[in-house]
């Protein structure tokens, strides 16, 4: 595997890239169509930036407006080397941290350049306008994050992901208005179009009219997001989905690192078999609250019943066991190690809800310092237990009334009065399609962005990084990495829709839309969906071994044939039927989940997300094993995911050394 | 003419503000017809003769009713087609008031009772003044208004329709300074204002037209 | 639970619609409003019935897909939530629950419950920005201080997520408070002044344009908007009008 990655020393290699890189001309951007799929940070950047640039865009998304794309829910913020808060903070330190976070398992260079990048950013975010929190001096706040040393999360609210995306939308807006910008919603790319072995094009459906469509272009930018939904229950949107992925897959860009995903360990737990989604609640809570469950099992037990109130329970009969286990960073450890620490407890007994699978997120200690902190700083003497308690809820609210509110509505209980319930839920998928250092994946003219490829978080992704990577991509790396693909384009032309490429593509989707109608109505799509969801999270889950994850290859190959055989859609799809768009993109999930187990099965170590039974510590810490497993794994399609070929990338670690990753 | 909405709203509120003020002045000689008549008809007088009055304030009055009343329905048709195909169920009640939903109501009964108001008063005074060409007479205006309200069913419209001008008072007042782009730290104080006036002055016509209901010339 | 929901069901644009009955049982407290209609579905999907569409995606409350009329108010008797995080605890055993999608010109249905916003994009794409390229080296962010209470400020009034659950309950249909938080954001902050006079009047144009009502000052967008977005916006959209008007 070529990563392309420039020589030269670390820190110049972006620049000395940007330096040699061919440009397009500005007269040739205008005879030069770019697709850019998928309008969250990393494809809404892209495509502003690209039309700001010259070229003509087309854009495509799934929801009803490029607004709405599931970037839209990250809460906790966005990190950048500022070093404004002058604690030491710098472009190799944010490289180091992600590096480390990643369990050494993401590729240098690039992490290298998105630290570089992410000070330009904020620069660029805030010129457009979006609303950071700012302190009284009227310059930028900062807060901290799980996994580092330094405050250098930039947020808005608990809404940075709103703001940052609106910012991106709003550039995108300014491009529909001049006509650089066609944008496409209510569109899903069912396939991709190859002409020559390039990427020359998508075949779209119109979700409202059911109409197959044509969209050629010189390039094709995929910026989808994540696969996270495989598990059916995700901090997902329920509309995310791997298709556009998983169609560039089948035509021949590797899948890398299926298996590496991010469980998010403060998420609201799951209320019953209704369940549709689940909620996060941002890690920033963990700078306050004290994760905890019952020492005793007889406790634990009259918690489920009801019997018991957590209030209730003395402070020697709680077990703080982040605080316990890893005394250095406690409830602040990166989130891998904090969602199998209670997978652990809850495991072994001491879950808290009536389903057992929840510990508590307790803020009773941070109210009362924070209420006799307050008290000390106006000056009132001698405050009595209630006076403290009130200003403390003042300071919590002030810092996390949203999210306080958000846990009230769902759950139904008061967090300020009782603990709040968590439980770890599948947040975010490091793997995704392959690139290289220019984002290209391993077909020409083919680029993946954001979430969607697997470049930068490794086996781990630290809190307040997605949405940096997202918005580096596509503000910074891909609008001039792809201008050195497109320079051998400017004397192409417009690529027309009748080649035969397209008729084939075209004939494709239909034949696979005709066979899901076809379907002999058994089942709907969702009982497909939890099945797959339930298996994915058993066996391919928090813990993972070898025999559940071929159990799981084999559950999941059985549960495809079904699928196909017996799903029911009902419906035309001549028009909007929103079970046909959930069923092609179940039947993608259903592929994808059988090439994550493998993926799981083939990496005999655990590291990051990929907890690995058999390969631990005594003390059940995870086992990194470098001098076999130090590459990225990158899945070749042929035919049936289980025939899949293996092709590795060696990662080079020229500027850090390896060490075990400890949190104690 | 006007085409953008705000600019609309604007001119509906700046023409709603100047009934206000109008009707404020008009209740504050009114009153004088309880409390000092000779006042009374010095102030009528004055008002009925006075040039500037008649030949440019009268118009412009009369201008601003046209105007309000116009806008109105022009905002209430646009209004209306802004939904063409309306709710099974509409529960208006849940996050807005009676009053500031029914403007449309309260505005045109308010419009017929000014009918009624022209007629009593506006009408018999211009062909007193410039049809029949009487001569001028600064004592007869307390003695004409109160012989208009000893019929009992005059009476009774004038305190129905004050009634519903009260309600039209309660959102449109405040609601102007909304759309003038008025909301500041003194939104509230000028809030509390509003509300006082749209009962205040309304009750003040209420009190009057029963006043001289029950107190009828004796000659 | 057993509730009684009335539906409207629309085959598309073009077709007629009504409301329809559907009689449900098993409903519990814990469930999203959205997660009662996938009970729904689900029974319609297995006795072969077409099931009911809506908008929905994050299920979080921010993305704003979800956009029903529920007993007659925009994402229903809950406040500061949008559909997909009411919960049916908020209901009572043998209930009546009447949906409708939201209703305006300008959002016509595409199908069931299914409106098209796309006017609200519209309306950001007349002058909803900040016009500045992508280029590494704009100003420093620290450059420029921005007043704290302003700044809050900006971002109050950016946290619409675009539901349209404003004009959903204003009996006009009007987009102002919407329109309004745009242009507040940007008024607000110093990197906005630079094209208020424009943003204002085109995406005032705009709106007009869409077929939305006129603002009357009831107050029923601020009462049933998910985000709390204050009226003061509505105040400052017509103060910016108003002197953009002045200066041509």
């Amino acid at each position: 595997m070529d990563s392309k990655v420039p020589k030269g020393p670390l820190a110049a290699k972006w620049t000395q890239h940007k330096n040699d890189i061919n440009l397009v001309n500005p007269a040739n951007k205008r005879n030069i169509d770019i697709i850019v799929v998928g309008t969250g940070l990393a494809g809404g950047s892209a495509a502003a930036t690209l039309a700001e640039l010259g070229y003509n865009v087309k854009t495509f998304c799934y929801q009803d407006s490029p607004r709405r794309a599931h970037s839209i829910a990250a809460q906790g913020g966005i990190n950048a080397a500022k070093n404004y808060q002058g604690d030491g903070d710098s472009a190799y330190r944010l490289f180091y941290d992600t590096i480390k976070g990643g369990d050494y398992r993401s590729r240098e260079a690039n992490v290298y350049r998105l630290a570089e990048e992410s000070a330009n950013i904020i620069d660029q975010c805030v010129a457009q306008g979006v609303p950071f929190a700012r302190e009284y001096g009227g310059l930028l706040d900062n807060r901290s994050f799980g996994g580092v040393l330094v405050s250098r999360t930039f947020y808005a609210k608990g809404q940075t992901g709103q703001q940052l995306l609106l910012g991106a939308y709003s550039a995108m807006n300014r491009q529909i208005n001049r006509g650089k910008i066609q944008s496409f919603n209510r569109h899903e790319m069912m396939d991709m179009v190859l002409v020559d072995g390039k990427a020359r094009g998508i075949i779209a459906r119109d979700l409202v009219s059911g109409k197959i469509e044509r969209h050629s272009a010189h390039a094709v930018v995929l910026a989808t997001g994540g696969y996270g939904n495989v598990f059916f229950l995700s901090t997902n949107a329920m509309g995310s989905n791997v298709m556009a992925a998983w169609r560039a897959h089948r035509r021949g860009a590797f899948f890398a690192n299926p298996c590496f995903t991010q469980i998010h360990p403060t998420c609201i737990p799951v209320s019953g078999d209704h369940q549709s989604k689940l909620t996060l609640m941002s890690e920033s809570l963990r700078n306050d609250g004290r994760i905890w469950v019952p020492k005793r099992m007889d406790d634990a037990i009259a918690i489920r019943e009801g019997k018991l109130k957590p209030i209730q329970l003395k402070e020697e009969d709680r077990d703080y066991y982040l605080e316990r286990r890893y005394p250095a960073f406690g409830n602040l450890v990166p989130r891998d190690v904090a969602s199998r620490a209670a997978k652990e407890r809850c495991d072994a007994g001491f879950g808290v809800n009536k389903t057992g699978e929840a510990v508590y997120l307790d803020f009773a200690s941070a109210i009362q310092r924070y209420g006799a902190e307050e008290a000390l700083t106006h000056g009132i003497k001698n405050p009595d237990e209630k006076e403290i308690t009130r200003l403390g809820k003042g300071v919590i609210e002030a810092k996390y009334g949203n999210l306080f509110q958000m846990y009230e509505k769902i759950v139904d209980e008061n967090p300020y009065e009782t603990p709040m319930m968590i439980y770890p839920a599948v947040h975010y998928t490091m793997g995704g399609l392959w690139v290289d250092y220019n984002l290209q994946t391993t077909i020409e003219g083919c680029y993946c962005a954001g979430e969607a490829n697997f470049s930068d978080h490794g086996a781990n992704r630290l809190g307040a990084s997605a949405l940096m990577q997202g918005l580096a991509d596509g503000y910074f790396v891909l609008p001039y990495t792809i201008g050195d693909y497109l320079s051998k384009d400017i004397r192409t032309g417009a690529i027309p829709t009748d080649l035969p490429e397209f008729d084939d593509a075209e004939k494709t989707v239909q034949d696979r839309l005709d066979k899901l109608m076809a379907g002999s109505g058994q089942n709907s799509v969702d009982f497909y969906h939890k099945k797959l969801g339930k298996i994915m999270w058993d066996k391919c889950g928090m813990a993972r071994n070898a025999k559940d994850l071929q159990d799981a290859i084999d559950e999941i190959s059985a549960l495809r044939t079904d699928f196909w055989a017996n799903v029911k859609i009902p419906g035309k799809a001549d028009g909007m039927n929103q079970e046909l768009e959930k069923a092609g993109r179940v039947a993608d999930f259903l592929e994808l989940g059988e090439l994550f187990a493998k993926d799981a099965l083939t990496r005999n170590e655990s590291c990051g997300g990929h907890f690995r039974e058999e390969y631990q510590t005594p003390e059940g810490e995870a086992l990194r094993d470098d001098e076999n497993f130090k590459f990225v794994s990158a899945w070749e399609y042929k035919g049936e995911p289980k025939d899949a070929v293996l092709h590795k990338e060696e990662l080079k670690y020229e500027n850090i050394e390896l060490k075990t990753r400890s949190y104690k | 003419m006007i085409k953008s909405s705000i600019a609309r709203k604007v001119v509906m509120a700046l023409s709603g503000l100047f009934l206000v003020f109008f009707l404020g002045q008009h209740f504050v000689i009114n009153i004088t017809s309880v409390i000092a008549p000779d006042t009374f008809n010095e102030w009528s007088h004055f008002m009925g003769y006075n040039v500037l009055v008649q030949y440019l304030l009268q118009p412009v009055l009369i201008a601003g009713v046209i105007v309000h009343f116009a806008m109105g329905i022009v905002l209430e048709l646009k209004n209306n087609k802004a939904r063409a195909v309306k709710y099974k169920q509409y529960n208006g009640g849940a996050n807005a008031s009676w009053m500031s939903r029914n403007m449309i109501i309260t505005g045109l009964v308010v419009l017929a009772f000014l009918g009624l108001h022209m007629y009593d008063f506006w009408i018999q005074e211009i062909s007193y003044k410039y049809i029949a060409m009487n001569p001028e007479d600064p004592t007869r205006y307390l003695e004409e208004t109160v012989h208009k309200f000893e019929p009992f069913w005059r009476t009774i419209i004038y305190v129905i329709s004050f009634v519903l001008l009260a309600l039209h008072l309660w959102h449109g007042f405040a609601s102007s300074f909304q759309t003038v782009g008025v909301n500041n730290k003194y939104s509230a104080g000028i809030q509390t204002f509003t509300k006082i006036y749209s009962i205040a002055i309304p009750l003040g016509f209420i009190f009057i037209a029963l006043y001289h209901h029950f107190n009828p010339l004796t000659h | 639970m057993k509730l009684n929901l009335k539906i409207w069901r629309q085959k598309d644009a073009k077709s007629q619609g009504q409301i329809v009955d559907y009689p449900i049982k098993g409903i519990e407290g814990d469930m999203s409003f959205l997660e009662m209609m996938d009970v729904l579905n689900e029974e319609l999907i297995n006795k072969g019935d077409e099931p009911v569409q809506f908008d929905h995606d994050c299920r979080e409350g921010i993305c704003g897909s979800c956009s029903l009329q529920i007993n007659g108010e925009p994402h229903g008797p809950d406040r500061l939530v949008t559909t997909c995080q009411l919960h049916m605890r908020k209901f009572n055993d043998g209930d009546t629950i009447v949906i409708e999608p939201f209703r305006a010109t300008a959002f016509p249905v595409i199908t069931d419950l299914i409106v098209d916003r796309s006017s609200f994009d519209r309306i950001q794409q007349a002058g909803g920005y900040i016009s500045v390229n992508t280029s590494g080296n704009t100003v420093d962010a620290n450059a420029i201080p921005i007043n704290k209470h302003d700044a809050d400020e900006a971002m109050d009034a950016a946290t619409c997520i675009g539901c349209g659950a404003c004009v959903a309950a204003c009996k006009n249909a009007s987009a102002m408070l919407f329109t309004s938080a745009k242009v507040s954001q940007f008024a607000l902050l110093p990197q906005g002044q630079v094209e208020a006079v424009d943003r204002v009047q085109n995406m005032v144009r705009q709106m007009d344009l869409e077929g939305f009502g006129n603002c009357t000052n009831t107050g029923a967008c601020e009462v049933e908007c998910p985000k709390g977005i204050s009226l003061e916006n509505i105040a400052r959209l017509n103060r910016e009008y108003l002197s953009a008007t002045t200066k041509g």
